[in-house]
């Protein structure tokens, strides 16, 4: 099947063969061609673009346009007025990928070791909220969390919540809708990656006097490392960037980096807005940066 | 009763991770529950609260106003954006798995970064492009269109690059052993091999095209696409036929995939 | 045949077929980076035999058959098929068809669609009735509808095989194909392939590490090490004659005792052998002189107790004391201790005429002097000894 296979490697055709004969043909080159300008033009020169966005005078406006003045200035400003937001961002990211984690690691486990038959069953159940707008089910989530909703009453039952708490217009309810939205992106390379597992290892370890619990500490868990760092990148980076999530369930005091970016945007102040969105770049590629060079280009793909 | 729930009991303490993943998929399901029930809601309202029952939405979904133009605008965009991702992305993917040239480290890092990268920074980006090459008022689907097809790209890469490291690849060797030339070669063995990672990929595209809201907003302009629309409308009364889009949405790729793998197991017993 | 000849011309005009063309390699070559896969490799392969390229992994037989199949370039050299250079034609235009070893089978085609696959790419149309007389020949008549995936290591080597001879390549490649199966499949199937290359008459070339394989089945066995052909020849010359210490050591078992040639008279060898003067034939002899290798097989020595005399013709060493038995049943396997410090192996047949040896024993060792070959001394005794029981 198709849409597992997208993060899972491969076809499930085993992997005994020869590496390929490498073609020292131009062809690699050719057929690299159009993909390769399309994503240099629409991805690394926008970049280029908003690097030297962010250094135009903050004074300018779309109708006077702007000049290049090289305000490193800006980034200053980004950085003294905005720190909370990207503090907060960089504390929701974090946690919300803790949280993806936590959740997603049993599902991935399950469905790589516990799910026989059911398997594909439960992959097409963590892909197909894929499907349906994340926008729509964020909109659900103001439902469920709302102040008369069946949750919110349970844990005013269960004490969990005072008696006038509320999940809706909070923090909590951020860090769940940021969870919740990317907690395929989790789950999918942990899959990936547990599913590579020869089974038979983790029984060795049993057989070498290890109970459950150690052969996962020691066996399970540091093979499945590759999967947990990819989806731990592929979680936090989106979502330290978000905003949708502050805006459908949370309030003002939850603003995040995103936010930011997109008021400024939406007010014509290109420059600030270029300088928090490069910083969050930048920020973004130092991690990334450091994941690299730990394990290399090729487990990236 | 009381037997049922111990054995229950015990189920749940000797299949631990199996109860804690099922809880995770329910809380995946959760909202999807709430958008097919509030499908059928009868009132529009800000609060988003199930009201009262009706088909009315599912027989005419366009009557709330604008929405189903925004519908066919994602569409387009989506069909389009699809058919130029996954030719250029299956081209990449070619090239990645099958021939060995330098840079291939830039190449990997290349193609993931914009999967990795926040949206709102691909979105912030795009925007300063476009303006700083003074096409700020022409901001519509073309640039919506040229955002799409870059961000789904990578994915497409990745998904056919899996489908084609899988493959023997000695079978091509074989093909040109047994007298077919290099055309030959792709289209009757290379081809029909790689074909189904070709449509997960295209699959996923038109999803990933569809849904798009962040970047969207940032390069549309006047246009309008359905994640545009449900946001609008997010601020002031939701009218249930959104959620008869989302529930449709959910149906429509369920069912291409059920197929998929229908047809996919029919062949093997052939 | 004939109405498949003018249909292959018309649409594959890169090769005339000959009746019978030999295989011609000439000083090939093949380079990876700074290694060295083939070493100048120049041998003849006549049409119509069953030749076996022989050697341990990664002494370049695979890299030579891919050269003469058009799947790997030569660095140098040449290949002919008869009077027509090959060397730089593509695989697709070369009458040659490959076995794999992991025999390659299409998985999104059925059986019979695999088999007819190399006719309709040469523009056949009919291929019916070949593909149901080729899936007899293999014994795999009903199964033409099913997918390669469905069916077992054999019979899925079998589909290779039959896939391959459809086409009636001048040469038929054989890449290890037996070395998947288990040990009784793989004795059926070697019959078979001798079998069937008889009946077709075509020539088959034939790859593998197992030497008991290359000498069961081939009419020419070729010794290949790291990219050098080391010997040639009919399988009994090489395993009775071995020209280098790899071949004596990598056919079968040979005991390799130093030496030093005292005179050369025309038909025979005297080599002072430990004090001894041991008779060797001058056909068996592969060295000119000075230090070398005496070496005889174990299973032409024969054990007597200490101090018995021999005839004239007889070579014999003195003092060997046994320091292992092993009893196999058909034979026992005895480790001779000798003098000089050597351990030497003689198998001796239990024809149950004589009670074995104990361990502790004192015995002579003797053997007939044609049985012995005589090897250069600058070669390595060691060469190819730790190949022969390796499995893969």
């Amino acid at each position: 099947m198709t849409a597992p296979a997208l993060f899972p490697g491969g076809g499930g055709a085993d992997d005994q063969q020869q590496p390929p004969p490498p073609r020292r043909s131009r062809t690699g080159y050719l057929l690299l061609l159009p993909g390769t300008l399309w994503l240099l033009l629409f991805f690394m020169v926008p970049l280029v673009t908003l690097v030297s966005t962010s250094l135009y005078d903050p004074a300018g406006t779309l109708e006077t346009g702007y000049q290049l003045t090289f305000a490193f200035g800006n980034y200053v400003d980004a950085i003294d007025d905005y720190a909370t937001e990207f503090t907060r961002s960089l504390l929701y990211g974090g946690l919300a990928t803790l949280f993806a984690l936590l959740l997603g690691y049993p599902l991935a486990y399950a469905i790589a070791f516990r799910a026989g038959r059911w398997k594909y069953v439960m992959l097409l159940l963590v892909i197909a909220p894929f499907f349906t707008s994340f926008l729509i089910r964020t909109l659900s989530w103001k439902m469920l969390l709302a102040d008369q909703g069946v949750i919110v009453e349970v844990l005013r039952f269960l004490h969990i919540l005072g008696d006038d708490g509320r999940l809706l217009a909070t923090a909590p309810a951020v860090v769940l809708g940021l969870t919740y939205n990317f907690l395929p992106f989790m789950v999918l390379p942990l899959y990936a990656s547990l599913d590579k597992i020869d089974v038979r290892l983790i029984e060795a370890a049993g057989d070498l006097y290890a109970s459950p619990p150690q052969a996962f500490r020691r066996v399970t868990l540091p093979l499945s490392m590759p999967g947990v760092v990819a989806g731990t990148l592929l979680t936090f980076i989106p979502a330290a960037g978000d905003y949708i999530n502050v805006e459908l369930l949370g309030t003002p005091q939850q603003t995040m980096i995103g936010n930011r970016i997109q008021s400024l945007f939406g007010a014509g102040s290109y420059p600030a807005a270029a300088a928090l969105s490069v910083t969050l770049m930048l920020l973004i590629l130092a991690m990334v940066m450091l994941y690299i060079r730990r394990a290399g280009t090729d487990e990236l793909l | 009763m009381t037997a049922t729930l111990v054995r229950a009991g015990r189920w749940v303490t000797g299949h631990l991770v199996m109860f804690v993943a099922l809880l995770v998929l329910l809380y995946m399901f959760l909202p999807i529950m709430v958008v097919v029930l509030m499908s059928f809601d009868d009132t529009a309202d800000v609060a988003y609260q199930f009201n009262g029952f009706t088909l009315a939405n599912w027989s005419d979904p366009c009557s709330s106003y604008g929405m189903c133009d925004a519908v066919a605008k994602s569409l387009q965009i989506g069909l389009l954006a699809t058919v130029g991702a996954t030719l250029l992305g299956t081209l990449m993917a070619f090239a990645m798995a099958r021939h060995h040239f330098r840079g291939r480290s830039i190449a990997n890092v290349g193609i993931f970064l914009p999967m990795a990268s926040p949206e709102i920074v691909m979105g912030s980006s795009l925007l300063a492009l476009f303006v700083s090459a003074g096409f700020a008022g022409q901001l519509g689907f073309a640039t919506i269109l040229i955002a799409h097809i870059m961000f789904c790209l990578s994915f497409v890469v990745v998904a056919v690059k899996a489908r084609l490291s899988g493959m023997d690849n000695g079978l091509e060797q074989a093909a040109m052993d047994l007298y077919a030339n290099e055309w030959q070669t792709f289209w009757r063995v290379t081809f029909p091999l790689v074909f189904p990672g070709i449509v997960g990929a295209a699959l996923l595209a038109f999803s990933l095209s569809f849904d798009d809201y962040i970047i969207t907003n940032l390069v549309a302009g006047q246009s309008q696409t359905f994640p545009m629309y449900v946001w609008g409308v997010s601020r002031r009364e939701i009218p249930p036929q959104i959620n008869v889009i989302g529930t449709a949405m959910l149906l429509v790729s369920i069912l291409v995939v059920v197929m998929a793998e229908v047809v996919r197991r029919g062949r093997n017993r052939a | 045949m004939s109405a498949g000849v003018d249909e292959q011309e018309q649409a594959n005009p890169g090769v005339q077929r000959g009746p019978g063309n030999d295989l011609r390699l000439v000083s090939l070559s093949k380079q990876f980076g700074a290694f060295t896969a083939v070493n100048d490799l120049t041998l003849t392969v006549p049409a119509g035999s069953f030749f076996a390229l022989l050697g341990p992994s990664g002494c370049g037989k695979t890299t030579t058959l891919r050269m003469v199949a058009g799947l790997e370039a030569p660095t140098a050299g040449d290949i002919f098929l008869g009077d027509q250079d090959v060397t730089r034609l593509r695989p697709y235009k070369r009458p040659v068809n490959t076995v794999f070893q992991n025999y390659a089978l299409f998985p999104h085609l059925s059986v019979a669609e695999n088999v007819a696959f190399g006719l309709k790419r040469r523009g056949r149309k009919k291929v019916d009735a070949e593909v149901a007389r080729l899936l007899d020949l293999v014994e795999l008549g009903d199964r033409g509808r099913r997918r390669p995936q469905e069916l077992s290591g054999g019979q899925q080597q079998r589909v290779a095989l039959a896939r391959a001879l459809i086409n009636e390549p001048e040469v038929l490649l054989l890449d290890e194909p037996l070395g998947a199966l288990d040990l009784k499949l793989r004795r059926q199937m070697q019959i078979e392939l001798k079998r069937i290359q008889t009946e077709v008459g075509l020539t088959f070339v034939h790859v593998t590490h197992d030497q008991e394989e290359a000498m069961t089945m081939a009419d020419t066995v070729a010794v290949m090490n790291a990219g050098v052909i080391e010997q040639m020849g009919p399988p009994g010359e090489l395993y009775d004659n071995p020209a280098t210490t790899f071949v004596a050591n990598f056919l079968g078992q040979s005991n390799l005792v130093a030496g030093h040639v005292t005179r050369m008279r025309d038909d025979l060898v005297e080599v002072d052998v430990e004090g001894t003067t041991v008779l060797a034939s001058r056909t068996r002899s592969h060295a000119d002189g000075g230090a070398v290798w005496v070496g005889v097989r174990p299973e032409k020595v024969f054990l007597d107790s200490s101090g018995q005399t021999r005839d004239h013709g007889i070579n014999v060493v003195r003092a060997g004391r046994i320091c292992d038995v092993s009893y196999t049943g058909v034979s026992t396997q005895y480790l001779v201790r000798m003098p000089w410090g050597q351990e030497l192996t003689v198998f001796e047949q239990n024809t149950g005429a004589r009670e074995l040896f104990r361990v502790g024993a004192c015995v002579d060792l003797g053997w007939r002097a044609e049985h012995t070959f005589v090897l250069d001394a600058a070669q390595d005794a060691h060469a190819g000894v730790e190949y022969e029981d390796l499995g893969t």
